[in-house]
């Protein structure tokens, strides 16, 4: 166990981290201003990956192929919010999960009728060497793009909300939506542009992880779950929570998968150690969460006072 | 009254009428069903009369399904020890997942008992020595004792059936008694309940593990029926799937899990083994996709007729 694999499996945690806060940004703003469970968040990040897999096959470049992606999730979210999900705002949180439950089930089947139960999408091939970030740690350079865009779009995305009017409405919108509403905000406008906010990043997450993962119908499921670890835990509708809790959730579920069976190998017998360490490190994202919600039941940052 | 009598006297002569018939699949089909209801109404009893939206239901069922099967593959194989080891295995789970996540409200309870569910789908998934993600089969299903045979599905029916009315039955006890309405009250005004006097987090507590318990005898029940298990009856796609059947069935009333699980398992019976000639030639392979049409359903439900099938029978519409 050196330090070399130590720092590796760091910007591994941090690169899935940063994906993670992709989803997590969008599904705690919905969370957070709008009062609104979205289960189909994940679905979104399905739809963003096939449409990059289909995108940066016509188009022949991948860059151009995501950012087409991106912008056409985008329209989907907010096509999707303004024909369904609009009407969901004033049930009650039951009719909301079992309303995107089956917008779940439906893309789900949508997306197999039309492009069967995966797609091919392949890392760019400039990108696909590894490069020596100091001597002796060879890091793959698709990774490290990852890592920079997602920085970069966690920067862009703070500035949005903590220096521009639309990012301080819907701060307001998350404090208090009855005083946001009274003070004269166009509530059902910026509802809108946030869910296709949400719907780009999403996009963004599905198309860059897509190469590394796979492209497949269900996808969008087992991310779903981390991302709603990480905003429990960061406390919904803090952008900044989202950001802590992807970073804590990333590198401890990347660093518990690869160091736990090798430290329970130091303690215990090889067969026990072989059997309880992965064990341990699938659960331990949620032992996190549950201590975290023990001693803080509104998460780390909880926008609401 | 006379419905419920109906109702079990249809029930009882079911499975005389389908051996008479010699079609023994529909008998074994009805005993999923059955099972099913028992783990739906056991989600209603959280659910609808608690009003706590547990999204991670079939973790309970789930520990119930691998605590009988792991007993049944060490050797422990009478119905008598593994069906209540399950159930209080079940309970123990409910316990410890319910103290964490009745201390939170709303949206957070929601997604964490879905994360503590899918914490306990990988825990499976990780115990190689019982299958791993390929699941566990069984050479055959819990010993009754007592001369029944398990393995005639008509014994195995009146056994389940016996359970879910047993259920039922305590289920509408429990509603009349004390303790039932202090659920009741609970779920209609939390704070006001509170301020009465009310044990809120205890009784709420108490409520999650008897769901949890009932939850982990389905669990069991269903192992033993289908003789096989697999990490996906923790899958929260299981736990939508129970939530579908009470919503289905009618939340918060006493038939609702029933109604529900038998709605639900014959309409994608009846999509996947009876193509419809019309619907073949405009999809020619739409039975493949019978979750577009269950999630359009749903969908169609949730927004027109909030209160299920029961509902529609019932006068007085309950309060949300």
């Amino acid at each position: 166990m050196s330090w070399i694999l130590i720092l590796e499996q760091s910007l591994n945690g941090l690169q899935f981290g940063l994906m993670l806060f992709l989803l997590a940004a969008g599904l705690t703003l919905v969370f957070g201003i709008m009062d609104m469970i979205n289960l189909a968040h994940g679905s979104l990040y399905m739809v963003g990956a096939f449409l990059a897999a289909t995108l940066v096959q016509a188009t022949g470049s991948f860059a151009a192929g995501v950012l087409l992606a991106i912008a056409a999730s985008a329209a989907f979210g907010m096509l999707l919010e303004v024909s369904l999900l609009r009407r969901l705002y004033t049930r009650d949180h039951l009719s909301q999960v079992l309303a995107t439950f089956a917008l779940i089930l439906i893309l789900n089947e949508a997306v197999r009728l039309v492009w069967g139960s995966d797609a091919p999408l392949s890392m760019p091939a400039a990108l696909s060497g590894p490069v020596e970030l100091i001597p002796g740690l060879m890091y793959p350079s698709y990774r490290l793009v990852i890592i920079v865009v997602g920085l970069a779009v966690a920067a862009a995305l703070f500035l949005l909300v903590t220096k521009t009017r639309m990012g301080m409405l819907v701060r307001a919108g998350a404090s208090n939506r009855e005083m946001a509403l009274a003070m004269g905000v166009n509530i059902r406008a910026l509802f809108t542009a946030v869910f296709g906010i949400g719907a780009a990043l999403c996009a963004l997450a599905g198309s860059l992880l897509g190469p590394l993962l796979a492209v497949q119908v269900g996808m969008g499921e087992n991310i779903l779950i981390l991302a709603f670890v990480v905003i429990v835990i960061g406390g919904i509708g803090s952008i900044r929570g989202a950001l802590v809790g992807s970073l804590l959730v990333g590198v401890v579920d990347t660093i518990g998968r690869a160091f736990l069976p090798i430290l329970f190998g130091l303690f215990f017998q090889p067969r026990v150690a072989s059997a309880a360490g992965p064990a341990i490190a699938s659960v331990a994202i949620y032992l996190l969460m549950a201590v975290v919600l023990y001693f803080k039941p509104q998460g780390l940052f909880p926008a609401r006072g | 009254m006379k419905t419920v009598a109906a109702v079990i006297v249809l029930l009882v002569a079911y499975p005389l009428a389908m051996s008479a018939v010699d079609n023994l699949f529909y008998v074994s089909f009805a005993s999923r069903v059955l099972i099913y209801a028992i783990a739906a109404t056991s989600l209603n009893l959280a659910l609808g009369y608690g009003g706590m939206i547990s999204f991670g239901h079939a973790a309970f069922v789930g520990t119930g399904a691998y605590v009988a099967s792991i007993l049944f593959a060490e050797g422990v194989t009478s119905a008598w020890l593994e069906w209540p080891a399950a159930i209080a295995v079940s309970a123990l789970a409910a316990a410890a997942i319910g103290a964490v996540s009745l201390r939170t409200r709303g949206v957070y309870f929601i997604m964490i008992t879905l994360a503590f569910a899918q914490m306990m789908f990988y825990l499976v998934t990780s115990m190689k020595a019982y299958g791993g993600d390929e699941g566990l089969s069984l050479p055959g299903r819990a010993e009754l004792g007592l001369g029944l045979d398990a393995g005639n599905e008509v014994t195995f029916y009146y056994v389940v059936l016996g359970l879910l009315l047993a259920l039922l039955y305590a289920l509408h006890r429990l509603a009349r008694a004390r303790f039932g309405r202090v659920v009741t009250a609970i779920r209609e005004n939390e704070v006001r309940a509170e301020a009465i006097g009310f044990p809120v987090y205890r009784t709420k507590l108490a409520c999650f593990v008897i769901a949890g318990a009932a939850g982990g005898l389905a669990g069991a029940l269903l192992a033993s029926h289908g003789k096989y298990v697999n990490p996906n009856v923790l899958h929260w796609i299981q736990s939508g799937t129970l939530m579908i059947m009470v919503i289905i069935g009618g939340v918060g009333h006493l038939w609702g899990g029933l109604i529900g699980a038998a709605a639900l398992l014959t309409l994608e019976h009846l999509i996947a083994e009876y193509p419809v000639d019309w619907l073949a030639r405009l999809a020619p392979n739409y039975q493949q996709h019978a979750g577009l049409g269950v999630g359009l359903v749903l969908l169609l439900i949730v927004l027109f007729a909030p209160q299920g099938i029961a509902g529609l029978f019932t006068r007085r519409a309950r309060a949300p």
